[in-house]
């Protein structure tokens, strides 16, 4: 009988390494908490560096769980632990399944942007987090400030709740400053009339083809990218914002009003992460993520003999790291299934 | 979305604050500036709440003012702040309760040093006892005394003979809450509300039927600083600081600003009238200034006082305006006459701050 | 109304107030010179610029300026530049410097047209 290995989160490192071990002739469960695969994917509609569309990707992801992987969704697994030779994990509901090997790719959450009270989400109106302006383009709606004004003037704040001791997260979410310069250029394309800025600390555009949308964004689209972070935001008599940064640049204070303000929030570990990490009773790094074996030779091996870990519940990613990522624990599953066999 | 997410902020800085039983600690300099303010607060909390508090003539400054214009360093405050809990624990309490901020800031900051480096405590209790012979027991409960206010505000309410209210028009007031900077910027976690939506006085302006601004600049310092108003050469700061905040709030409208900081109402009064004096301007709606009030004018009024009784005479913006919105019954013979009768002396004011026929 | 002296006076604000300042010169600059979108503040410029040596002359600066609209600043620095072209040489986004300078000068001297 084939070998079988239970992968908890079907989002893009769990569907890649599904489709990985199913190829490789075994039996895949993958479990996923919602209703369809895809985790975060399903929710951005184009992608950086190239504009293509996440559902390609999703299409791609799930034409390689195919029929051969067992998806179980609407199903959270909330605990896991190794019973004697084998796996098992229990789902809220209190059913049981078993498996010879266990692959985590719980993923990540989007940093909670009401932590930063001072940026006011939540509070003002105005403030959006990249999350629910991706969720505008995706389900193609206007895009409009709270009062239904076309807005004029558009600002974009890097690093929220990334590299910040205060928040608890020392880290940079990798991510954050191409989408922000995807989006800036999104909103040009659908709004030409409507000034973009970008406050950033650092540009941090280290991806392949990354430095040339940037390139692109402040040649072609015109937008300003201005060297400061946000210190607080305020809002005016008529529902538009006052911001305050340093053009450290110039060594100056700046003042500007926009209509619209958004937060491009960072990674954290999601609670999934988190809560079976404890269960299974792994490591976590020294920022939440679980930890693995070794950071450069070893990316998805864990403390735990079986227990495997791929995608952003370790750290921060691209798209395309994750999905070299969930590629990866396939084989180094199959490899450690070939050679032990058993747990 | 506003007040659902702010609410959201308030629930998570809610602060003890001891229910009876006070030692009150006056500030240096509000005695001054509005003399009426913490003898309203002994009077509301004696009188209207019955509570039991110690006003203790022993007492002496935190040396918050010296400690923040760098003439007095930190071991000698520590002292200091001993020997006034010291106090405290002499005359049998245990929640200490300054009335100005920047000491509320100082206790707070005391306190916590103490907490993390143990030795410094006990360095403080040897320097005590060997400038005094004393002893003392570290406060139960530190609050500074809005805290106080706003703890009660809902008695108050009940006991308000006046609403924070037109009456004219039935429209809630307009309010700007200015935060003294030191009450909650150094420790949010130490402020009713925390230090980016402060609820200590939105709370009180609510449950008295006023509305509170948030404008730009709200969180802005006044200005007051400390070597920006104790130095000449340096108040420029201080006024361009109030002025910012002016500025901002100009176009709500606002009926009055109250603040819970000794300096704050003074500059912004003050400010007022120095802008008044050289540019000609003023802030506030129909060509009129803003008066600030603080916290215990603020209870005092509602709670039915009389105004010249709170000290309102005292004000460089005249609060008549005010006084006719809430229609509160006063004395305009009796303005300038201080405790029992005696005449204060009437001020020179300035052509924009007449009101009716002064 | 007479204004009463009392020794100290508001001081105007030092931040770039960004909704009220005029950045017509920008928006010109980058019709003409369209490079001037794509300076990332590197510095190279002003780390080679002989005028930068002995007075405070900052090509990044300007452009940074040009980009806020602090006119004040603009013309004050605009004709330090002695036009040898050495920052145009070190530019690594080819920048065109001299252009910038040029035109900037052209635009202030004819009055801002």
């Amino acid at each position: 009988m084939n070998k079988r290995v239970l992968i908890v989160g079907a989002g893009i490192a769990g569907m890649e390494a599904a489709a990985g071990l199913s190829s490789l002739n075994y039996e895949v469960l993958l479990f996923e908490k919602d209703e369809k695969p895809g985790g975060h994917l399903k929710n951005w509609e184009r992608l950086f560096p190239t504009q293509r569309l996440g559902s390609e990707v999703l299409e791609f992801l799930e034409k390689g769980i195919g029929e051969t992987v067992k998806l179980i969704s609407n199903t959270n697994i909330i605990s896991a632990e190794k019973s004697d030779k084998n796996f098992k994990v229990v789902s809220d509901k209190g059913d049981v399944w078993y498996g010879d090997a266990l692959l985590i790719t719980t993923g990540y959450d989007l940093f909670e942007a009401r932590k930063k009270e001072e940026y006011g989400h939540g509070i003002y109106d105005n403030v959006f987090t990249s999350a629910e302006l991706e969720s505008l383009f995706l389900n193609k709606k206007e895009l409009l400030t709270h009062q239904n004004k076309k807005p004029a003037r558009i600002g974009f704040i890097h690093c929220v709740g990334s590299r910040d001791k205060k928040v608890g997260n020392v880290y940079c979410s990798k991510v954050c400053c191409v989408t922000a310069v995807k989006q800036a250029i999104e909103v040009r394309e659908k709004l030409p009339e409507c000034e973009v800025y970008c406050f950033y600390m650092d540009l941090r555009m280290y991806g392949m083809h990354f430095e040339e949308l940037y390139n692109e964004a402040q040649e072609k689209w015109g937008v300003t990218f201005i060297r400061g972070r946000l210190s607080e935001t305020a809002e005016n008599i008529d529902k538009s914002l006052q911001i305050k940064v340093e053009d450290t640049l110039l060594g100056r204070p700046l003042r500007m009003t926009v209509d619209m303000l958004v937060l491009m929030v960072g990674f954290v570990p999601s609670k999934s992460t988190t809560m079976l990490g404890k269960e299974v009773g792994i490591d976590f790094n020294s920022n939440g993520f679980l930890k693995t074996m070794d950071e450069h030779t070893s990316t998805n091996i864990t403390g735990k003999p079986g227990v495997f870990v791929a995608g952003t519940c370790t750290s921060p990613q691209t798209i395309t790291n994750t999905i070299i990522d969930g590629r990866s624990a396939a084989l180094t599953i199959h490899e450690w299934l070939s050679k032990s066999g058993t747990v | 979305m506003e007040q659902t997410g702010k609410k959201a902020i308030w629930q998570e800085y809610q602060k003890e604050i001891a229910e009876d039983k006070y030692y009150y600690a006056r500030s240096c300099i509000r005695q001054n500036f509005f003399p009426g303010s913490e003898h309203a607060f002994l009077n509301i909390l004696r009188n209207n709440l019955k509570k039991d508090l110690h006003d203790d003539a022993k007492h002496t400054t935190c040396t918050g003012i010296g400690y923040h214009s760098d003439v007095v360093p930190m071991e000698t405050t520590m002292t200091v702040v001993a020997r006034n809990f010291s106090l405290m624990t002499e005359a049998g309490y245990q929640n200490y309760i300054p009335s100005c901020i920047t000491s509320f800031g100082l206790y707070t900051e005391i306190i916590e040093t103490w907490k993390h480096f143990p030795e410094t405590l006990e360095k403080t209790r040897d320097f005590l006892f060997k400038a005094t012979k004393r002893t003392f027991d570290l406060p139960n409960n530190l609050a500074h005394t809005s805290d106080i206010i706003y703890k009660f505000r809902h008695e108050i309410a009940a006991m308000a003979k006046y609403k924070l209210v037109d009456v004219h028009t039935g429209r809630p007031l307009r309010i700007v809450d200015h935060i003294g900077c030191h009450y909650s910027k150094m420790f949010p976690e130490k402020g009713v509300g925390g230090a980016e939506y402060p609820y200590v006085l939105a709370g009180m302006v609510e449950a008295w039927g006023g509305e509170t601004i948030d404008y730009p600049e709200r969180r802005h310092c006044c200005g007051f600083g400390f070597r920006q108003y104790l130095v000449k050469a340096n108040r420029s700061y201080s006024l361009s600081a109030s002025r910012k905040k002016f500025e901002s709030m100009q176009p709500y409208e606002p009926d009055f600003i109250i603040t819970n900081c000794p300096g704050c109402p003074y500059f912004m009064d003050r400010w007022q009238y120095v802008i008044a004096e050289t540019e000609h301007k003023v802030y506030g709606a129909g060509g009129k200034a803003i008066p600030v009030l603080t916290y215990e004018e603020m209870a005092g009024l509602v709670l039915g006082y009389n105004p010249w009784d709170l000290g309102l005479q005292m004000h460089q913006v005249p609060i008549e305006p005010l006084l006719e919105k809430m229609r509160i019954a006063y004395n305009p013979a009796e303005k300038y006459l201080g405790v029992n009768g005696k005449d204060l002396g009437k001020p020179v004011i300035p052509e924009l701050f007449k009101y009716q026929d002064e | 109304m007479k204004s009463k002296d009392f020794g100290y006076q508001a001081i105007p604000p030092r931040h770039i107030d960004y909704d009220k300042n005029d950045r017509t010169l920008f928006y010109f600059l980058r019709r003409r010179e369209p490079s001037i979108s794509i300076c990332f503040s590197c510095g190279s410029c002003s780390a080679t610029c002989p005028a930068n040596e002995n007075t405070p002359f900052s090509f990044y600066r300007i452009m940074l300026y040009i980009r806020r609209g602090e006119k004040l600043q603009i013309a004050r620095e605009i004709n330090k530049c002695m036009l040898c072209g050495k920052c145009r040489l070190v530019c690594p986004k080819g920048v065109n410097t001299r252009n910038v300078i040029l035109i900037t000068r052209d635009f202030l001297n004819s009055g801002g047209q």
